[in-house]
């Protein structure tokens, strides 16, 4: 018996082969990771850990030797360079061939590079990995003043951090406002007022054309208009591209990134997929996505693991996610993908409201400021397909719960 | 270091002795003993590190806070009134002791 082997120690690596397990399965498993650590939580590498409130080995999702303990062979620093379908069997880095009975691609994500001149001076950092952050952190150290990149989720919160550190933070946009990929103008707004209250420059539209340096090293950001912002420290933080060349080379199906069923089963039946790098007729989404998310990597680890034990469970999960930033938590459920209506329940100014979206009366997705029962609540209506009016919504005294019976 | 017993819902118990800071989230984790997830990196985001609190112990703990309180809304298993999410526990001296029992599902 071959057994399986899982292509990636990220999240939806490490949490299919921990509920392979737990499913029962008693075949061999392999997890094999380009990064050089054991798997571990990336959530706290933009918030905890940069800010010195947990260490490495409390990034762990297990110790080392667990991993042995239940017969998973992790390899860490091994890349799989080829999959070969036909024979079953998978290349690693030096060389050596590995039998497969099935293959698992957690492959993940690519950090998407700035494409201008200078990107690749020191003192340009992106943030994904572990690495990464010790490099940014060493940076951070001497750097006078930060840039950020991009401002998402990743950029916002770098930006924040290094901003409770002490440092003077330009955060840079594209677009005309920020995250303007993921979220709703109410919650850019806010987000955009947060930092500007601590000390955040924000500049969106911005069109950076080039990295200036000395010796090197990064000094300054130039933007098209002329506008040139210094800068001993720059994180970009502009978007991940789907990791799908194993999956393209091997003949696999791909739809922006690697295309599953709601088992995740690729084009091969013996070939899964999970996390970041699979796309997949969500059904609550009712049309095929790709997210990028913890929650979704977890649980397509799960149904993964579920369906090669011979347990198998559609997915079916309602999406969720979370940001912090400062003090402020940041929680979000469903989609809002074509939402022509938008509720606020509570007061912008107060700190604590949330956003319930609507899609042609019907509730679909909610962000919440620190204001965890709006989350906890619209999140359950949401997985019971319940839905308030727009004007109960509206109505604070309306309690969500009173529709969950 | 202090003493923390968790007990699976098999009814399976493992002492362990626990860095003072860490939360019981991490001291599960850590340690290899099942029942506990803990997916947002312990960042009270997720409640897959649901714990049942031994009543002698309860009121040495602090109150959870706003968003634990909500949070505990998502368990998998049933909210009782000594449930508290591991993450947001911390460990010290002065829980030297502690017992906590694991749900039956975490997600």
């Amino acid at each position: 018996m071959a057994g399986v082997v899982i292509v990636g120690g990220g999240q939806a690596g490490f949490q299919t082969a921990d509920s392979l397990r737990q499913e029962g399965y008693d075949g061999p498993i392999a997890i094999i990771g380009e990064e050089p650590h054991a798997p571990y939580q990336r959530p706290p590498l933009s918030k905890a850990y940069l800010l010195g409130e947990t260490d490495r080995e409390r990034l762990k999702f297990r110790p080392e030797a667990i991993y042995a303990e239940r017969r998973i062979d992790l390899r860490t620093g091994v890349r799989v360079e080829a999959v070969d379908p036909a024979s079953k069997c998978v290349t690693l880095s030096g060389g050596e061939r590995l039998a497969y009975d099935h293959l698992v691609l957690a492959t993940g994500a690519r950090v998407r590079r700035l494409p201008v001149p200078g990107a690749d001076l020191a003192g340009v950092h992106v943030l994904k990995t572990l690495d990464d952050v010790d490099a940014i952190e060493a940076d951070l150290a001497t750097a006078e003043r930060v840039c950020v990149i991009g401002a998402g989720f990743i950029g916002l919160e770098f930006a924040a951090v290094a901003r409770k550190l002490g440092k003077p933070v330009t955060v840079l946009e594209a677009a005309p406002r920020v995250m303007g990929r993921v979220a709703a103008p109410e919650l850019s707004e806010f987000f955009t007022g947060l930092h500007r209250a601590h000390g955040v420059e924000i500049v969106c539209d911005a069109a950076v054309s080039e990295l200036r340096g000395e010796g090197g090293r990064v000094t300054a950001v130039a933007c098209a208009d002329g506008q040139v912002f210094d800068a001993g420290l720059v994180v970009t933080g502009i978007g991940v591209i789907p990791d799908i060349a194993l999956a393209e080379a091997a003949g696999l199906e791909c739809d922006n990134g690697i295309a599953v069923d709601g088992f995740c089963r690729t084009s091969d039946p013996d070939i899964f997929a999970a996390g970041d790098c699979a796309s997949f007729e969500h059904p609550f989404a009712g049309k095929r996505i790709r997210l990028e998310s913890v929650q979704n990597a977890a649980d397509q680890g799960r149904i993964a693991a579920a369906a090669i034990a011979g347990n198998p469970r559609l997915y079916d999960s309602v999406p969720w996610f979370w940001s912090d930033q400062y003090d402020v938590k940041l929680q979000m459920a469903g989609l809002m993908d074509g939402c022509d209506e938008t509720v606020v329940r509570g007061d912008p100014a107060g700190g604590k409201f949330s956003l319930l979206h609507f899609r042609q009366g019907v509730f679909r997705a909610v962000d919440a400021i620190s204001k965890p029962a709006d989350y906890v609540q619209g999140r359950k209506l949401l997985e019971a397909g319940l839905s308030p009016t727009a004007e109960q919504a509206r109505d604070t005294d309306f309690k969500l719960k009173d529709l969950l019976g | 270091m202090p003493k923390v017993t968790y007990i699976e819902h098999n009814g399976t118990e493992h002492e362990i002795d626990l860095p003072d800071g860490w939360t019981l989230m991490q001291g599960a984790t850590l340690n290899g003993i099942d029942g506990i997830e803990g997916e947002c990196g312990g960042s009270c985001g997720c409640a897959t590190c649901h714990v049942y609190v031994d009543e002698a112990f309860l009121s040495k703990l602090d109150a959870p806070s706003e968003n634990e309180e909500e949070m505990l809304e998502c368990t998998v298993s049933p909210r009782e009134s000594n449930s508290r999410l591991g993450c947001q526990i911390k460990v010290t001296d002065a829980l030297d002791g502690i017992v906590v029992r694991m749900p039956e599902a975490q997600s």
